[in-house]
């Protein structure tokens, strides 16, 4: 998700900094912008006791994200030492702390990130921890509106600068308190590993006994402070060990559904299956005959978007998962009852036969077009996808008169103090605490904040501590899909052979409308829009040309949706890039040969295209049944082409036989984790290419776990290649850029091996049946 | 009241009998390693050993586990010292980790039957075994380097 500028997101963050912090200057908090296209540089110069709470190591909590790669050394208390900013603290025993603002999914933020400061600040990695933190506007993310998440392939990008400032401000100070007792020159001393070294004299001081008088010094403005060379990197770019690897090989990684407490009770919920449905009357006394079961709460529907349902509290997940079985429940089925994949379709089409709301109209498209001869139109079509995290939803709340404390995998804690607890208690956001666990995959799932209300709700019900845990067939049935949209296109070329005229429509529902209204953007005529709808089709649209138009149009199936792995590049890719294709069909071309000539004063495009071709063999003669297809996409800074290698049976049976990933992200933090990523991106395209989809009928979902909504197995996986191109530029985000050209590059491939383009996903064997 | 032995300790549960094996470890004697994914027999996440024989846990009545010597990750090794475990760090394999668990008590059943496995046993080895974040590569390399191929 990347969130346009919402002036007044921005507004009532810097608003909410400054009544937080009414300190004298030299202790005040103070941002510091750069420029603006980017979004604001925060560094957050934040001192003394009204710093951001921290999540401290608290006792027995050993394995949640605060992990150390040395002896865990608890803290002298969360003020003590040497605190410059909001990024780091070095106690004086030596003990470096560094605060991580992101979730950890796997995608290795949690040592990427730390390792930005460690690198600055010359830190000895190995006394390094980590802990999380929240709280404070200045772990915002400047890419997402100023709000604390973790999305959109964002945070390396848009920490790249202010952690290395925040580590390097670090270090010109311990030097500068090295310098003063020395009675020497700053220049004159050299930090390294935790240390400063005054090479002529032989002297030197580790950090930890630097950092009192370092506390006492004035922090230096930014342009005074030094980043280094890429050259002197010692950390970036090289493959250093994550650091919450060890506790995920021996089953001591917690997660929030292995969170235990004093008093806990666990609950599972029942929502009514017809999406905005709800209970009518329901008989709880079965659900209470059951052993161990203590509680059946009902839940109301207390936030936008979010049904209300039932939930069964008991000693333990199994008695209250009886609990839900044995309940008699009534249902009001709702206005969504009737709703079906093929009422959706009719409406979604019917939508897209009406003009939509423009997001881009640059030139004159629709005249281009008009006066054009061989326009491609084509109508495609994008399922409903679900998440299926490994973990299904859990949080474990305790509510009380004047505090509540929340346990949980979040990818937003602004989500889970300002828009769950604290609306739904009364209380404001600093009396919610946040402990933060590992998240069993988070995919843009865990940043809603159902799953987070039904532990507050049951919490405050019952009076006690309770973790819910959803069933997977919940979790399933109760997702918040990737969107079924319906996209129209007409593209034609000019008699040159470049791109005329580009005309795209798409219709959707809403990830944001009704659930986060305040993230609707707007068009150029100030109609509200979803700009997660045109991702790709935005600034990201890859394709120079100057007639290009852009409409969106909002639906209303009822049936809920949200961030999917990729978000609207995801779909939005497959439509671009297969119409690409066609269009080089149309004209006679190769797919590459084409797309490089579209692309030709694109420099880092023409990078991935030609890596990703030549390690592929494009071109190299294939056996018939077998084809070669080819993708390309912009994401968070990141370009990214891949080329599918299919066998296509006479049944219709697809088969990847191979997948080259060629990936342009920039500066590399740490090239095992970009594999890793890239990787673990084309297997998630995959599972969006050839395998489940969401289908609905009577208003529900048909699919309940992963026996009716398949999944990637390890026995089908392609041979990945990831191929990195050698850059300068500064990172971008590598989460989920190789996401989206999955699914075009197979369909272009299947294209190539049957002359069948497919305007439709899953890819399904029917489809593709020969004939004779 | 059952009694079980798991990872070479006698323990006493007071759960009825039908309770799922997988509830009674994590609920009732706090061994939280063993996961909770799909509660139908069919991601693996819940993979113990029993007698050696990696089976998910999820679908296992507690009572039919008496009498039979019960492994989870926590067993596995005291200290990550198994090579499974040695071999998942040096590949950097696990990205979110929830599956890792059920991944790792899988790979050991199959490398203790067959020390020595080619890509495709190990393809078929570990099928049932779900991961949504996409290690599988590296799983698969993990196992070859325990193996000492």
């Amino acid at each position: 998700m990347i969130l346009t500028d919402d002036s007044r997101t921005r507004r009532r963050r810097a608003e909410a900094q400054e009544a937080a912090d009414p300190r004298p200057f030299s202790r005040r908090v103070f941002l510091v912008t750069g420029a603006h296209a980017a979004g604001a540089l925060v560094l957050g110069v934040t001192l003394g006791a009204r710093t951001a709470s921290p999540h401290a190591l608290a006792q027995g909590q050993a394995q949640e994200p605060s992990a150390s790669p040395g002896a865990a050394t608890p803290g002298a208390g969360a003020d003590a030492g040497f605190l410059p900013n909001a990024w780091l603290r070095v106690d004086p025993d030596g003990a470096v702390t560094i605060r991580l603002h992101k979730a950890e999914m796997g995608q290795g933020v949690m040592t990427s990130l730390p390792i930005l400061v460690a690198e600055e600040l010359e830190a000895d990695w190995d006394r390094v921890r980590v802990e999380y933190a929240y709280g404070d506007p200045v772990y915002g993310s400047p890419l997402n509106g100023g709000l604390h998440l973790t999305f959109g392939s964002t945070s390396v990008r848009e920490s790249w600068q202010p952690l290395r400032l925040a580590g390097a401000t670090g270090r010109a100070m311990l030097v500068a308190a090295a310098a003063q007792i020395w009675g020497v020159d700053a220049e004159g001393c050299r930090a390294a590993n935790g240390e400063v070294h005054h090479d002529p004299t032989g002297r030197l001081l580790a950090y930890g006994d630097l950092a009192l008088l370092a506390a006492a010094l004035p922090v230096p403005s930014p342009e005074r402070v030094r980043l280094k060379e890429p050259r002197d990197f010692r950390l970036i770019g090289t493959a250093v060990p994550r650091l919450d690897i060890p506790a995920k090989v021996d089953g001591s990684a917690r997660f929030a559904i292995d969170i235990r407490l004093p008093g806990m009770l666990t609950a599972t919920v029942l929502r009514c299956p017809v999406f905005g449905g709800r209970v009518r009357s329901f008989d709880a006394a079965p659900a209470l005959a059951i052993p161990g079961v203590r509680h059946v709460v009902e839940i109301p529907a207390a936030l936008p978007g979010v049904d209300g349902g039932l939930a069964v509290v008991a000693d333990g997940y199994w008695p209250a998962k009886l609990g839900r079985d044995a309940l008699v429940v009534d249902w009001d089925e709702g206005p969504y009852a009737a709703q079906s994949s093929a009422t959706i379709r009719a409406e979604m089409r019917a939508l897209l036969d009406q003009p939509g709301d423009v997001w881009r109209a640059e030139g004159d498209a629709p005249g281009a077009l008009a006066a054009a001869t061989g326009v491609v139109e084509a109508t495609y079509e994008s399922p409903f996808l679900a998440h299926v995290t490994m973990e299904p939803m859990t949080c474990a709340a305790h509510v009380r008169p004047d505090a509540v404390d929340v346990w949980v995998g979040h990818q937003s804690a602004t989500v889970v103090q300002e828009l769950v607890a604290a609306p739904l208690t009364g209380l404001p956001p600093e009396a919610i605490t946040i402990h933060q666990t590992y998240l069993g995959c988070g995919l843009g799932r865990r940043g809603e904040a159902d799953f987070v209300a039904d532990a507050v709700l049951v919490s405050q019900a019952v009076g006690a501590p309770v973790k819910v845990i959803w069933s997977r067939e919940e979790d399933v049935q109760h997702d918040v899909y990737r969107p079924f949209t319906q996209q129209r296109v007409r593209a034609a070329l000019d008699d040159a052979g470049d791109l005329l005229g580009w005309s795209h429509h798409t219709v959707g529902d809403s990830q944001v409308a009704v659930r986060y209204p305040f993230l609707l953007a707007s068009g150029p005529a100030g109609n509200p829009i979803d700009d997660n709808s045109v991702q790709g089709l935005d600034g990201d649209f890859p394709y120079p040309l100057s007639n290009l138009r852009v409409e969106t149009t909002m639906a209303a199936s009822g049936i809920p949706v949200g961030w999917w792995r990729g978000v609207g590049h995801s779909q939005n890719t497959f439509v671009v890039e297969g119409v690409v294709d066609e269009l080089a069909a149309a004209a006679g071309q190769d797919p590459l040969a084409f797309r490089r000539r579209l692309l030709r004063d694109v420099p880092r495009a023409l990078g991935v295209l030609d890596l990703a071709a030549e390690r592929a063999g494009w071109g190299e003669p294939l056996p018939p049944e077998r084809g070669r297809g080819i993708a390309l996409c912009r994401y968070s800074g990141t370009w990214v082409a891949e080329v599918a290698e299919v066998t296509v049976a006479a049944d219709g049976t697809t088969t990847v036989d191979r997948l080259v990933c060629a990936v342009d992200c920039g500066i590399v933090v740490n090239p095992d984790a970009v594999e890793a990523q890239a990787i673990g991106g084309v297997i998630h395209g995959l599972s969006g290419t050839l395998y489940g989809e969401i289908t609905i009928a009577n208003g529900r979902v048909e699919q309940g776990n992963v026996d009716d909504y398949p999944l990637p197995r390890f026995d089908e996986i392609p041979p990945i290649e990831i191929h990195v191109v050698p850059s300068r530029e500064a990172p971008g985000g590598m989460g989920e850029p190789t996401v989206p050209p999955v699914a075009p590059a197979v369909v272009n491939a299947v294209f190539a091996a049957t002359g069948r383009r497919l305007r439709k996903l899953p890819v399904r064997p029917a489809d593709l049946v020969a004939t004779p | 009241m059952l009694t079980l032995t798991i990872n070479g300790e006698e323990r006493r549960v007071d759960v009825a009998g039908d309770t799922p094996l997988l509830w009674v470890l994590r609920d009732a004697l706090g061994l939280t390693g063993t996961k909770f994914g799909c509660g139908i027999g069919q991601c693996a996440a819940c993979y113990v050993h029993l007698d050696g024989t990696a089976v998910p846990a999820c679908i296992l009545p507690a009572s039919q586990a008496e009498g039979r010597r019960i492994t989870t990750i926590e067993g596995l090794s005291p200290d990550r010292s198994h090579p499974l475990q040695q071999a998942w760090i040096a590949e950097q394999v696990p990205q979110c980790g929830y599956c890792q668990s059920g991944q790792l008590m899988a790979a050991a059943a199959l490398l203790a039957t067959t020390p020595r496995l080619t890509d495709a046993e190990i393809d078929a080895g570990m099928r049932q075994n779900l991961c949504r974040c996409g290690t599988y590569p590296r799983i698969r390399r993990a196992i070859h380097r325990a193996a000492g191929a």
